[in-house]
């Protein structure tokens, strides 16, 4: 029955790369907002306001996004050893 | 049928009953109605054979066995106990006390007579 | 508004706080928290990161420092936005392990050191200091701030009788909700639902004051981006070192902050309600972050010069003459500060207790750990380190002079907080971290910390002398505190958090390095570390390390389980394929072991026993007071076995007596059925003589008739035994029937005297009476009632042996019940008869016999029975002297239940 595993390996994977986006999240959020203080530094202090409230409002969105299937798949009981990002294949 | 019988016995009509009975065939009747004299009677009437009830006030019939039996002069009297209780226990203890008969009330007269005979002729 | 309203109000809204917290730790006492348990409720208790600094401070940082503000909530933000990455880690383990602190923590995961703990706990008190008088600080600039528009403003106390005043109150509230019970997992749902209230208070009040100022002064979101894009302020200019320094410094704090890991971590219930949060909470900052810059902006071109930035969400509102706004947005303060001092006094008090005082305390008393009066001596502790903590941060306030910016004291806090991140971060990650190396981290960070930037918060020449600020500790110029190693110029913050954090990571990642970890801490690392693993967590629940000999575990077993340890030891060793009574010391062995000895002394003894022969750990303060608590258990167990005992003695000497009575019954039967055999045979010996002579014939004049009257009286006798028998019977089963009239007593005592005089007519008798007392109606059964005085009086013919005889009748009413008493004048019943003669056949001598089988005296006493009441004999009446007692109504079943009542 090769579609059983097939489809059960591929759910596998799916929640590994949910966890990679998980993991990446805070890195991404932490460079834009690093970004005013390398940039020019006498801009519009509206601008860069109105630009750090929406990378702000952007990480919330994607984590209200990821938590809900992040905590299912953490019910789902797929055991991790945490020693970062691992590949089990998706064959 | 000859000879003394001292009857100890607390009711009056069953001491008349059998006093009556043995006077017909020639026996010399006495009469105690208190435990307590029975052993004085004994001593002052020197009888051939006494018939003991098993309850008497004063002193019970088989403590005066008992006294009867232990008195060298006495050891060999003959005596008959009457008890209306009838129960096996008081047989066996007037037995072990050294009783020479036993009788349960009430009794046949004509058991009565064959007895007290069968004690004083044997 | 008046000053004094205001503390009303204050005072009303802690009332209402109050009546929430309760509510909800009595339903969470019923097990019954509902919604409470909600991720939402989480959430909020999570604000508690926003305290009075956010609400009043945020604004002046703004004010004084542009966006820089912001850093405080972005770091928080990535740090739950990740939350994938550390927060689910450590809450995770914070559940596993039942973390009751941060200092638990880093102690349990180095070995359970207490050194470690001490350490935290201390660093933790010191850096929470400055935190907690900006609380104070706040809520007493808030309060001036009332005051000075108030025209009574003489009236108003001084800010530091404010802040005293502040400090008391918060203790007594945090004492009272805080420390009311001693939980294992160290929860308290109502203090966690009061804070989530509170959140929504502070939120409220603060989009509030922002909607005011955005769409009523500056005139909607489009004017309001112009006023901010052409604001002109010095300080402004973006630093980018302090942008970067300051984000990584908040994101530190909101994981190592002690209220905040007492909430995220220890207050956690559901480990799902994190995911939730890993959004709510980033939402949440956002919406109190929102309209900062607003309010700073406004707040600047309105308010006049040199007026306070950090009371602008105060002052504005006030100087626009929006009362109603301003009190909303005193209590969103208030609420901020409240809630934060609260929450973190109580991380403060179970780390002082559980990690500095308890250790100390049982080291210095190592029996009292097996007392049960282990709780209140934590409970004390507790309360003691909460009022404690208040007076530090009130004496900071008193000393530092109050005059600080708001958010510069928050920072010197976070600074010292973040020193346990190196520790925390290490330990959690990394299964390298050692003991010495945590503790090298910890004390070289937070000493850095406080040289250059704890102590200098007193002010130049307050604690470190001004000659040490320009040429260095020791004179050495590369130890000043604002110029560590030469580094001038830097941002004193971000100088200090550079160089504390630095040397922190690296002393703890060179100790450990360098060190070699003892077992228990090697343990410890893999259970943490691998928190995810499940087959880790079970293999760290058995005990691998064997140390002992088996005999050890064998004698230490046999001196609880006794012989059944033999067995048992003898069982596993034939599983392990091993001949004789000493098994293996294999994990799941002694996880058996450790099974079977909790059996009999409870888990934590148990594991405490094992832990002591295996030398694995040292026993901590839980464990101690688990065992107290188990103790106290098997205390009341033992007490419930005692009661048990008790009543199974009680039932056996109940069955014993019972067992006795039908015994004794049996023999009464016996006795009875011997005196009824003997009763009966004597007529019927008279009878059959004397009919038998009839039959013979041949008698002598008279005897016929003498013989015929003989049978005549005996045969009579007979009847009557046969009629008290019977009656008896009757009257004993309870069957008999009465009937029950009005009775005249005088009348019924007529009756009785009137028959008994044909007991010995001879006699010469005087029945002595009193009319007048006699004078009773008595419901009862009349027939009955004179049978028993017949009884009486003819016994007293028959018996009493003085010449002339007398009998007195004495009647006596009282209570609803009437005595009668029968006295004569002869010489009485001997004392040891007395007991015997209302028993059947019971008779003195045959001599008093006259004609009766005895049964009178045992009919009377039944009778008296069945009609409710008794007869007794009176002793020391010189004379016999019967009572007679009977209730003057007789109720219908008062038979029956009397004769339950005798027997």
């Amino acid at each position: 029955m090769p579609q059983g595993p097939l489809f059960l390996a591929r759910a596998v994977y799916r929640r590994r790369r949910l966890r990679d986006a998980a993991r990446l999240l805070p890195v991404f959020g932490l460079l834009l907002l690093l970004l005013p203080a390398f940039g020019e530094q006498s801009g519009n202090l509206a601008h860069t306001a109105i630009y750090l409230f929406a990378v702000w409002a952007l990480l919330i969105l994607a984590a209200c996004l990821l938590a809900p299937a992040l905590s299912r798949s953490e019910a789902e009981g797929d055991p991790e050893t945490d020693q970062g990002p691992q590949d089990m294949g998706d064959s | 049928m000859a000879g003394r019988v001292l009857l100890i016995e607390d009711e009056p009509n069953i001491a008349e009953a059998i006093r009556f009975i043995l006077s017909r065939e020639g026996c010399e009747v006495l009469v105690e109605s208190d435990g307590a004299k029975a052993l004085d009677r004994v001593a002052e009437a020197r009888p051939d054979l006494v018939i003991l009830d098993l309850m008497l006030p004063g002193m019970s019939g088989l403590e005066i066995l008992g006294a009867l039996r232990a008195d060298s002069e006495t050891r060999e009297l003959k005596i008959l106990m009457l008890t209306a209780k009838g129960q096996g226990r008081d047989r066996e203890a007037a037995e072990r006390a050294g009783v020479s008969a036993f009788m349960a009330k009430p009794f046949a007269n004509a058991e009565m007579r064959a007895q007290v005979r069968a004690l004083l002729e044997g | 508004m008046p000053f004094n309203l205001l503390v009303l109000i204050c005072l009303v809204y802690v009332i209402f706080l109050f009546l929430v917290a309760f509510v909800v730790e009595s339903r969470a006492a019923r097990g019954r928290l509902g919604f409470l348990r909600s991720p939402v409720i989480y959430t909020l208790s999570l604000s508690i990161y926003c305290t009075a600094w956010t609400f009043y401070g945020a604004v002046g940082y703004a004010a004084r420092s542009g966006l820089e503000f912001l850093t405080i909530y972005l770091g928080p933000t990535l740090v739950f936005v990740g939350w994938w990455l550390v927060l689910r880690k450590l809450v995770r383990i914070g559940r596993q392990q039942r973390v009751t602190s941060i200092a638990d923590l880093i102690s349990s995961r180095f070995g359970k050191s207490n050194l470690l703990g001490v350490v935290v706990t201390l660093i933790a008190v010191i850096a929470a200091t400055p935190y907690i008088a900006l609380q104070l600080q706040s809520i007493t600039l808030s309060f001036s701030v009332f005051a000075r528009n108030t025209p009574e403003a003489w009236l108003v106390p001084g800010h530091a009788d404010i802040a005293l005043w502040v400090a008391g109150g918060l203790a007594v509230f945090t004492i009272l909700f805080g420390t009311r019970n001693l939980d294992a997992k160290e929860q308290h749902h109502g203090i966690v639902t009061a804070i989530a209230v509170e959140a929504v208070v502070k939120l409220v009040a603060l989009l509030a004051v922002g909607s005011f100022v955005v769409w009523g002064l500056a005139g909607g979101i489009g004017p309001m981006i112009d006023h901010i894009g052409t604001a002109e302020v010095p300080g402004w200019t973006f630093q980018s070192d302090r942008w970067v320094g300051l984000i990584a410094l908040s994101a530190a704090a909101v994981i190592s902050l002690p209220r905040m890991f007492q909430v995220m971590v220890v207050e956690n219930i559901d480990e799902s309600h994190l995911a939730r949060a890993s959004w709510a909470f980033p939402l949440y900052l956002f919406a109190m972050s929102l309209f900062i810059l607003p309010i700073a902006v406004i707040g600047l071109e309105r308010m006049p010069e040199g007026t306070n930035p950090d009371m602008l969400v105060l002052t504005l509102p006030l100087a626009e003459g929006q009362g109603a706004l301003a009190m909303l947005a005193f209590l969103g303060g208030f609420s901020s500060a409240t809630s934060m001092v609260i929450v973190e006094t109580i991380a403060l008090a179970t780390m002082i207790s559980n990690n500095l005082v308890m250790p100390l305390w049982l080291r210095l008393r190592p029996a009292a750990a097996l007392s049960g009066d282990l709780r209140g001596g934590v409970l004390l502790t507790r309360r003691l380190a909460i009022a404690g903590v208040l007076a530090l941060g009130f004496l900071y306030y008193r000393i530092s002079g109050g005059s600080a910016a708001l958010a510069a004291i928050g920072l010197i806090a976070f600074a010292g907080m973040a020193q346990f991140l190196p520790a925390m971060l290490g330990g959690i990650f990394w299964r390298g971290g050692t003991k010495i190396g945590a503790l090298a981290g910890l004390v070289t960070g937070s000493a850095i910390w406080a040289y250059t930037l704890f102590l200098p918060s007193f002010g130049v020449d307050a604690v470190i002398p001004a000659q040490v600020f320009s040429e260095g500790l020791f004179g050495l110029g590369w130890l000043r505190p604002r110029a560590l190693f030469g580094t001038e110029g830097m941002d004193p913050l971000v100088h200090s958090v550079f160089w504390s954090l630095s040397l922190n990571v690296i002393a703890f990642t060179l100790g450990s390095v360098l060190t070699f970890p003892d077992p228990v801490e090697r343990i410890q690392g893999v259970a943490f570390v691998n928190a995810f693993d499940r087959e880790a967590q079970a293999e760290r629940l058995g005990w691998s390390h064997g140390q002992a000999e088996p005999e050890a575990l064998l004698s230490l077993a046999q001196r609880i389980l006794g012989e059944e340890a033999l067995t048992f030891f003898e069982a596993q060793a034939r599983a392990q394929g091993k001949e004789g009574f000493l098994p293996d010391l294999t994990p799941e062995f002694l996880a058996e072991a450790e099974r079977k000895l909790a059996g009999s002394v409870g888990a934590a003894t148990a594991h405490a026993m094992i832990s002591q022969l295996f030398g694995r750990a040292t026993v901590t303060v839980e464990d101690l007071m688990a065992v107290a608590n188990e103790t106290a258990q098997i205390m009341e167990y033992s007490a419930k076995l005692e009661a048990k005992q008790l009543e199974l003695t009680r039932t056996a000497r109940q069955l014993r007596e019972v067992n006795d009575k039908l015994t004794q019954l049996s023999v009464q039967k016996d006795a009875f059925l011997s005196q009824i055999s003997h009763e009966l045979r004597t007529p019927m010996t008279s009878i059959r003589a004397f009919s038998e002579i009839l039959t013979e014939g041949d008698l002598p004049p008279g005897m016929v008739a003498d013989s015929g009257r003989i049978i005549h009286s005996e045969a009579v006798r007979l009847t009557r035994l046969l009629d008290d028998l019977l009656d008896l019977s009757v009257l004993e089963s309870g069957t008999v029937q009465l009937n029950l009239e009005l009775a005249h007593l005088g009348r019924m005592l007529d009756r009785a005297v009137q028959a008994a005089s044909q007991t010995r007519p001879e006699r010469s008798f005087e029945i002595r009476r009193d009319e007048m007392a006699e004078e009773l109606h008595l419901m009862t059964d009349a027939d009955r009632l004179v049978q028993v005085f017949i009884n009486l009086i003819s016994n007293a013919r028959k018996y009493c042996d003085a010449d002339p005889g007398l009998l007195r009748i004495v009647v006596r009413q009282k209570a609803g019940r009437v005595t009668v008493d029968f006295i004569d004048n002869g010489k009485g019943i001997p004392k040891e008869a007395q007991r015997l003669i209302f028993e059947k056949f019971a008779r003195m001598t045959d001599q008093m016999r006259a004609g009766g089988a005895g049964l009178g005296l045992a009919i009377v006493r039944e009778i008296m029975v069945n009609l409710g009441g008794t007869i007794s004999y009176l002793p020391g009446q010189k004379g016999a002297a019967f009572r007679v007692t009977l209730p003057l109504r007789l109720e219908k079943p008062a038979a029956k239940s009397a004769r339950a009542a005798a027997l």
